[in-house]
């Protein structure tokens, strides 16, 4: 049974035939009465990058802490390259992790800090100070090897901290929100780096991230989490195309969204103000379901392209400049709708706030969800 | 879900977790066992054998509240509990204003030398508190150069008492206040002054608000200071009782040990009470400073800041004036009928047979209870914060490290004598040696140090033995290489305190030393009792001058410490 589950999830467009790297089998914690996660379960290829992404408070770092081994689940089972960590103390673990706060050491300088976990038979002063050096070059800071942390800028620490937790070369590494405390210029840089270098060594990586722009630019699959559960597992585009639940939709990319009711003929649904909007593949779902559809700004047609297609008149009531895009918001009825347009089009699309428009809403573009199942 | 609609006996049960402490991870929780015997041992056990005491007859057998009738019921032990509670009361109305005064010098004006205004503060800190009793004396006394200042009234009493305690308690609440004033959000007098509000409003709605729990925690030290302080109402009380003199009374005058540990619980409660309401004051204070806040650096003005000065220079004067008389009084070859200057009062062999050797026994156990106690502290400080959590053990020993400080250090010293004099005990062989003494003047000075250490822990990352963990660094490693090296200064400054409070102490030890290990400030007491007043001064000077000392050895250590492990502080 635990393999089935696991087996369903695993199977991923992207997840290769070798065997999972990282199980996650029903795991389940709880504080107390309240349980943070409600028996989780995932497989995680070798290699792979995969991001936690979801709003705070939705289980994602208890679950990446419950992975290091710093607060170990209550219930289910971890294996990681076929061995069963569980129950074990980090110390007895593969990983490296990187905090949001960095947790360098503050009083040790960044080649310290970075040779920390470089010790024992076989590690003598030089055999250290040459991978330091290898670290430092991967990371792209160096000769910064002799300054103390408080003498570098955010992102500098960052890559130390990317470069102590590499520097065991673990199987593993874990990422607790590493951007959020960044500059967002800083924050678009770093996470390129963090890619390009994790493609490099070829280390499994998981991210947390509250992000979903970070989630989607970085990874080979996200984990859309929620209440203590897994929403979704797909890659970047299939989580932003195909939405597996309202959730999801709403919290990835921007969406309107309304409710409706199923009505005939097939693929038809009818707004509570008698709006009449066609979609598709609702084949299944019985006259008079109720549903919760969503549709992306990108999505929405406005202006001639909406006039050749089945359109509602629409009126403009605000539009946001975006730089190379601009946001048209409308009415049309009672739904509220924004429409992602061109933003030298504006003009000739004859968008100004106030004026009518046709607008259409694409049957492929509707993302429908039932309500009451 | 597919699992939601099966039944239940299809879903696979759960494997419940039990989650492998590692090596490290289990010698700590080891070491917090030990602690907790240790503390066990010297706080817990000697205190549940006083409160057994309490409750029972001379001969050993239960009486119930027996002793407590004949407590309530005993007119001159009432009057005492009445006296504690309004000197305590009278002192603290006295000494909040002009800390307060103080602090916010300090704090919220541009006053000069406002270095030496904060080190002319602790001077009472480093000298025992009967060193202020004999400079009124000297001052005020029967023989007193200005004794007729006081209207008729005599010092021996009431008056001397309350005076010595303001000095004495003066910087303990200052420390508190200029704490409480000096974290303000500027933000809040931006906001205050762009509202145009008028400077008396600004300070009694933002300044005092902000204070307030600092006021509350200051106004409660005092209180148990006094309530609790044996020396002051010892050396310049006369026959004015108070319950500090009446369970050492009771002790060592009456040999009663079970009325003494009455009158030690009696003690007990208002400090007990006193400690509970600082916590809450203390939690409500944190809660008040965000992190976000901007420091307040005050403007220039020019009114404000002459009053201020004005008000240091009297009290910095009175508090300087008051050691210089004690200082004065001890180089005086024969109050007050010759003023010639001799060191003659220096000669201790010749007014006490400890001598000197008093002095040297000091110099030990301060020295000892600083080497053995700042290490310990810290270290168990550190196993309560960064070790296993879970289980029953934390709580309790964070409850055993915190009691120490509701507990006077007479009532600890009754205990101590009561467990360790018990002829049942196996550690009896300790009583009037060093050993003990050791013991308790650590556990009496307990809790300070152990929340100096443990706010010094929690401003480090929570997540360093995480880091060293997935490193697979040992905890200790982390420890010895992070945690000790950033935390240096406040284990240094733990060790000052020891040292400085194990060479003041009187009330925690009067009951405990031995001929052979008889202290400085005891010695005071009693050289002062045989009416050797200039030598009494004299020694108290002796005590001061080596406790500065040191704290001066702190200050130019500091630097070099600093020097040596700070250097990543520096941008």
């Amino acid at each position: 049974m635990d393999s089935g589950v696991v087996g369903a999830e695993a199977v991923a467009p992207t997840a290769l035939a070798a065997p999972p790297y990282l199980v996650i089998a029903q795991v389940a914690k709880s504080f107390g009465t309240f349980a943070a996660l409600h028996r989780v379960s995932l497989s995680i290829t070798q290699g792979e990058f995969v991001v936690f992404l979801g709003p705070s408070g939705c289980g994602k770092t208890t679950l990446l802490r419950a992975i290091a081994g710093l607060d170990p689940p209550t219930t289910g089972s971890i294996t990681q390259g076929g061995r069963d960590i569980t129950g074990l103390p980090p110390e007895q673990r593969d990983f490296g992790i990187v905090f949001q706060s960095y947790a360098l050491f503050p009083n040790l300088s960044v080649a310290d800090n970075i040779g920390y976990g470089l010790r024992g038979p076989g590690w003598n002063r030089a055999r250290i100070a040459a991978r330091v050096a290898e670290l430092l070059t991967t990371v792209g800071l160096p000769e910064q090897a002799a300054k103390y942390p408080a003498q570098l800028s955010g992102g500098q620490q960052q890559r130390v901290a990317l470069a102590r937790a590499l520097a065991n070369e673990p199987g593993l590494l874990l990422l607790d929100e590493p951007l959020s405390a960044l500059d967002a210029i800083v924050r678009i840089n770093l996470r390129q780096e963090l890619r390009s270098v994790q493609r490099r060594l070829g280390v499994t990586t998981i991210m947390v991230t509250h992000d979903q722009e970070e989630a989607m630019s970085v990874s080979d699959r996200i984990v859309v989490m929620s209440q203590g559960r897994i929403e979704q597992v797909g890659t970047p585009e299939e989580i932003y195309r195909r939405p597996a639940s309202p959730f999801v939709a709403g919290f990835v990319g921007r969406s309107a969204h309304f409710a409706a009711r199923v009505d005939t003929p097939a693929n038809t649904l009818v707004t509570p103000d008698g709006l009449r909007l066609e979609a598709r593949g609702l084949a299944h779902l019985l006259y008079g379901t109720g549903v919760e559809v969503f549709i992306r700004p990108e999505d929405v047609r406005i202006g001639p392209e909406a006039a050749a297609m089945r359109h509602q008149p629409g009126v403009v009531t605000h539009i946001e400049f975006m730089g190379a895009l601009s946001r048209v918001s409308l009415e049309v009825g009672r739904l509220r709708l924004d429409a992602d347009v061109p933003a030298g089009m504006v003009a000739s699309l004859g968008a100004a706030v106030g004026a009518t428009l046709p607008a259409a809403l694409p049957p492929e573009a509707l993302m429908v969800f039932p309500t009451d199942a | 879900m597919p699992s939601a609609s099966l039944p239940a006996s299809l879903i696979p049960a759960q494997r419940i977790v039990r989650p492998r402490l590692s090596r490290a991870a289990w010698i700590m929780r080891a070491g917090q066992w030990l602690a907790l015997i240790a503390l066990a041992l010297t706080l817990l056990l000697p205190m549940a054998v006083l409160l057994s005491r309490a409750f029972s007859n001379q001969a050993g057998d239960f009486v119930w509240l027996v002793n407590f009738a004949t407590y309530v019921t005993t007119p001159a032990l009432f009057t005492a509990a009445w006296n504690s509670v309004w000197t305590a009361a009278l002192t603290t109305l006295l000494v909040i204003p002009l800390a307060f005064g103080y602090a916010y010098a300090l704090t919220r004006s541009r006053m000069p030398a406002k270095g030496l205004f904060r080190a002319a503060m602790l001077i009472p800190v480093l000298a025992p508190s009967l060193l202020p009793a004999l400079a009124l004396i000297t001052l005020f006394g029967n023989q007193g150069l200005l004794r007729g200042a006081l209207f008729g009234y005599p010092l021996y009493g009431p008056v001397g008492v309350i005076m010595a305690q303001v000095f004495a308690c003066f910087p303990h609440a200052a420390l508190i206040l200029t704490v409480a004033l000096g974290t303000a959000d500027g933000r809040l007098y931006e906001a205050a002054s762009s509202l145009k509000a008028h400077p008396l409003r600004v300070f009694l709605t933002v300044t005092l608000p902000q204070a307030r729990y600092g006021l509350v925690s200051a106004a409660i030290v005092v209180l148990t200071l006094v309530m609790t302080d044996f020396g002051i109402p010892k050396v310049i009380g006369g026959q004015f009782p108070v319950l500090a003199t009446d369970v050492y009374k009771q002790v060592v005058g009456a040999l009663d040990f079970n009325m003494g540990a009455v009158v030690g619980i009696v003690l007990l409660l208002p400090a007990i009470a006193a400690f509970l309401i600082d916590r809450w004051a203390q939690r409500q204070r944190e809660a008040t400073m965000s992190g976000r806040a901007v420091a307040y650096t005050p403007k220039r003005h020019r009114m404000r800041d002459g009053l201020c000065l004005l008000h240091c220079l009297v009290v910095a004067g009175v508090l300087l004036g008051l050691t210089g008389v004690a200082i004065w009084g001890s180089l005086v070859t024969f109050w007050p009928y010759n003023l010639t200057l001799t060191a003659a009062n220096y000669a201790f062999d010749s007014f006490d047979p400890a001598g000197w050797g008093a002095v040297w026994n000091s110099v030990k156990l301060a020295t000892l209870v600083a080497i053995i106690g700042a290490p310990l502290v810290f270290t168990m400080a550190w196993l309560l914060e960064r070790g296993p959590q879970g289980g029953p053990i934390p709580p309790l020993l964070r409850l055993a490290a915190t009691l120490p400080l509701a507990i006077p250090g007479l009532v600890l010293g009754l205990a101590y004598i009561l467990f360790f004099n018990h002829p049942a005990n196996p550690l009896e062989y300790f009583y009037g040696g060093l050993a003990i003494l050791v013991a308790n003047s650590l556990v009496h000075f307990y809790t300070v140090g152990h929340l100096t250490a443990v706010t010094a822990i929690r401003q480090l990352d929570p997540e360093f033995e995480a880091v060293g963990a997935s490193l697979r660094v040992p905890v200790f490693v982390t420890f010895g290489r992070v945690t000790v090296p950033i935390c240096l200064p406040a284990i240094l400054d733990i060790a000052v305190y020891l040292f400085v409070n194990a060479m003041t102490t009187v009330s925690a030890v009067i009951f405990l030393y031995g001929p052979d290990t008889k202290l400085a400030a005891i010695a005071v007491v009693h050289m002062d009792e045989g009416g050797q007043g200039s030598a009494a001064a004299a020694m108290a000077c002796t005590i001061l001058a080596i406790t500065s000392a040191v704290k001066l050895v702190h200050v130019a250590m500091g630097g070099v410490v600093n020097r040596a492990t700070q250097a990543w502080r520096k941008r």
